[in-house]
């Protein structure tokens, strides 16, 4: 499938700052399922830093702006070549070793709520399975709802009030994989979202889950589904801060205010568009 | 009862490293003793040297105790630590180049993949980066203890920032002002080139994009941190700045440290602060002391850190246990220096044969530093042993245990004259382009009779520590 994304991201300084510090996870993953027709990411008034690959494969980059500003735009647009994969990660170079993806960090520990939705399951026997039950229950357990948790919630608190989005669903499928000794990690990334009136947003976020044998396999419990050819992957992390696409820090006293538009568009005849 | 040893004395003999200060000793009277050393706090005084204890309160300014009898090791048995040392920083830092790339130590099955990946030092946001010459640890503090004429034992690795060495240079110095003969009448290697070499040094690991004479500079925390005099001490003895993070900033693919000339690109960054805190944009958010946008401008080696982030894997108490097996799978030798027999209490025998030593056994926690959080069995009270029985009981994995070592000991001025006290030694292998070692090091004292706990934070002291010219 052909995707149109433009994701535009402004800030706000209600006074002006002496500058703006910016990394970016921004460039979509090279692996098997994803080729790039064009792709731009823009920083109004910004310089472009030192970029470099990390160890998880993902294109990282930074950004200065000198200021004093008011406000900030960065910009991707971009058309990219999706291939359904069945949610498998393949072509994909890196060198962090799964293990690594084993440790838990705040917002993805599991406490005994989240360890009981482990219950019954067998990882040894077939992981693969477990890893499938694991978003299934997810997807039960924390019903997607907007504006009931925010961007600290963590997925413990997300299962006590049994609602949450992308994010909260994920670190849930995150603690209880790594629960059962299955490492897993947070994806970010677009969604075409459909005409269907799947629960999601155009600027989503999943779970990889690593199968023996099989490799990193992606998992939505948003949509109750593996990642397909609506799917463009940026980058992952072992939590959603780890896997942000942008992270900033601006010098000075201008209290910070946020929009972002993100919309992805499938090759003219079917369009979606988030505010 | 365990008997030291001593290392002036064989029997009633004086060891020949020590023969000269044999006469030094018994010709100085008591008055004379103590006129010296005030003289030698009066002078550690004046130039500043303080050293602040974390969690202790009290006076930050304290001096730490100088003890002027010297530690005397001779060429020969320097020659041999000189060569064990510099082997365990080459192994240690092929190890962090190896874990953070292919990890063919684990693939191999060397050493345990948990231990390392799942390592809270193990630091994901390098993986892949090789920093220039292969260089993790620039200062690789290796802190030493003695058993015998010819043993030594490694206690544990320091590959982040080991503090100290301002110690060494300065008892240098003090020892050289009040026993000017003391230096004629003996053969003693200079240690003075150390500023230099560590210059040298942090200058041979500039980044790939450097393509001029490298900056230098010395991060750190600020003047509350304990250390904050030697940083900026080696920073005057080195010639280059001492700066905090808002000194510094990032701009496109560099980092700049304001000066009343404008911004300077920087080149290098010793930095005495650690990983946690030297970028907020990577690490944690609420680091006021770090430079936002660091580690992007690291990894395109538009900069060299030093250490670079992620070395702590490196010296970690359990990862310690696979030191010698780093010297075998890497250098293909075998290790110079011992290791000091370890029980890792993550592993359930090691864990049953530790609680049920406690007494004689030596427990610290696998994070720990500075002597706390530690057991020392054998001087501890029930109360104390029983208090570690349920923090490892309750968390194995944060503890390892160690025989109780019979440390050696030196002569060492007290109230009542001389008497032998317990000492240990951290010397700093210094790794750049080469890899070098000043002959010498730190040489710590446990003050207190019978103690074997020398850190600074517990009542330990500190001396001079001679090698002698062959």
């Amino acid at each position: 499938m052909l995707l149109s994304v433009d994701h535009v991201t402004r800030y706000f300084y209600d006074q002006p700052v002496r500058g703006v510090v910016q990394s970016h996870r921004l460039m979509p993953s090279q692996c098997a399922g994803q080729k790039l027709v064009t792709w731009k990411v823009s920083v109004s008034d910004g310089q472009m830093g030192g970029g470099f690959r990390d160890g998880a494969g993902d294109w990282v980059q930074g950004w200065t702006v000198l200021g004093p500003v008011n406000e900030i735009t960065v910009r991707v647009t971009g058309q990219i070549e999706t291939v359904d994969m069945a949610g498998v990660l393949r072509g994909h170079k890196e060198l962090t070793p799964p293990e690594a993806y084993l440790r838990s960090t705040h917002p993805t520990e599991a406490d005994a709520a989240l360890a009981a939705l482990a219950d019954g399951l067998t990882p040894a026997q077939d992981a693969l399975a477990a890893a499938h039950d694991i978003s299934a229950r997810v997807s039960d357990a924390i019903v997607y709802t907007s504006d009931t948790t925010n961007a600290h919630t963590t997925a413990a608190e997300a299962l006590a009030q049994g609602t949450g989005v992308c994010q909260d669903q994920a670190h849930a499928v995150i603690a209880i994989a790594r629960h059962i000794g299955l490492p897993a990690r947070y994806v970010s990334g677009y969604l075409l979202v459909g005409v269907d009136g799947a629960a999601a947003e155009a600027a989503h976020a999943w779970a990889e889950v690593f199968i023996s044998g099989l490799g990193w396999v992606g998992f939505d419990p948003a949509n109750r589904c593996c990642p397909d050819d609506r799917y463009i992957r940026l980058g992952s992390g072992l939590d959603s801060p780890h896997a942000a696409m942008i992270r900033g820090i601006a010098r000075g006293q201008g209290e910070e205010s946020l929009d972002v538009s993100v919309t992805v568009q499938a090759s003219q005849t079917q369009s979606q568009t988030q505010q | 009862m365990t008997s030291y040893f001593n290392e002036m004395y064989q029997g009633s003999a004086v060891r020949a490293p020590y023969a000269r200060l044999q006469d030094w000793m018994t010709a100085m009277p008591a008055e004379l003793r103590q006129m010296k050393q005030a003289e030698a706090e009066a002078l550690f005084r004046r130039i500043g040297i303080t050293f602040a204890v974390y969690g202790e309160g009290g006076d930050p300014d304290r001096l730490i105790p100088f003890d002027m009898f010297p530690r005397v090791f001779s060429g020969a048995e320097w020659a041999k630590l000189d060569r064990g040392i510099k082997q365990r920083a080459r192994a240690l830092n092929a190890f962090l180049v190896d874990v953070y790339g292919r990890g063919e130590i684990v693939r191999a099955g060397r050493i345990p993949g948990r231990l390392v990946y799942l390592n809270e030092a193990y630091e994901k946001s390098v993986v892949g980066f090789v920093p220039p010459k292969g260089v993790y640890s620039h200062i690789v503090g290796i802190d030493l203890v003695r058993t015998g004429p010819d043993e030594f034992f490694v206690l544990e690795d320091n590959c982040r920032t080991p503090s100290g060495v301002s110690y060494m240079l300065e008892n240098r110095e003090i020892m050289m002002r009040m026993f000017p003969d003391l230096f004629r009448e003996n053969r003693i290697e200079p240690v003075d080139s150390y500023p230099e070499i560590l210059r040298r040094t942090l200058a041979s690991v500039a980044p790939a994009k450097c393509d001029r004479d490298p900056t230098v500079v010395i991060l750190t925390p600020g003047h509350f941190n304990s250390a904050y005099y030697e940083h900026s001490f080696l920073a005057d003895l080195m010639g280059v700045e001492l700066v905090e993070g808002q000194d510094l900033f990032v701009e496109g693919e560099f980092v700049f440290m304001r000066t009343t000339e404008g911004p300077r690109r920087v080149d290098v960054i010793y930095r005495r602060l650690d990983d946690a805190y030297i970028d907020p944009l990577c690490f944690r958010p609420d680091s006021m002391l770090g430079i936002p946008g660091l580690m992007d401008v690291y990894r395109s080696g538009g900069v060299s850190i030093c250490s670079a982030p992620g070395a702590g894997v490196a010296d970690d108490k359990a990862v310690y246990t696979y030191v010698p097996e780093m010297i075998r799978f890497y250098l293909g030798e075998e290790p110079i220096l011992k290791n000091v027999p370890t029980w890792q209490c993550g592993k359930e025998d090691d864990c049953k044969y530790v609680l049920s030593n406690l007494k004689d056994l030596v427990v610290k926690e696998v994070h720990g530093s500075g002597g706390y959080g530690m057991l020392v069995g054998p001087k501890a009270s029930a109360d104390q042993v029983e208090m570690f029985r349920a923090r490892i009981t309750a968390n194995p994995h944060n503890y390892i245990a160690q025989p109780t070592l019979a440390l050696s000991t030196t002569p060492t001025f007290v109230a009542e004259g001389v008497a032998p006290r317990h000492v240990d030694l951290r010397p700093y292998c210094l790794v750049g382009e080469r890899i070098e070692l000043v002959p010498g090091g730190l040489t710590r004292v446990a003050l207190t009779e019978g103690s074997l706990v020398v850190n600074s934070s517990q009542g330990g002291g500190v001396k001079d520590t001679w090698v002698l010219a062959e």
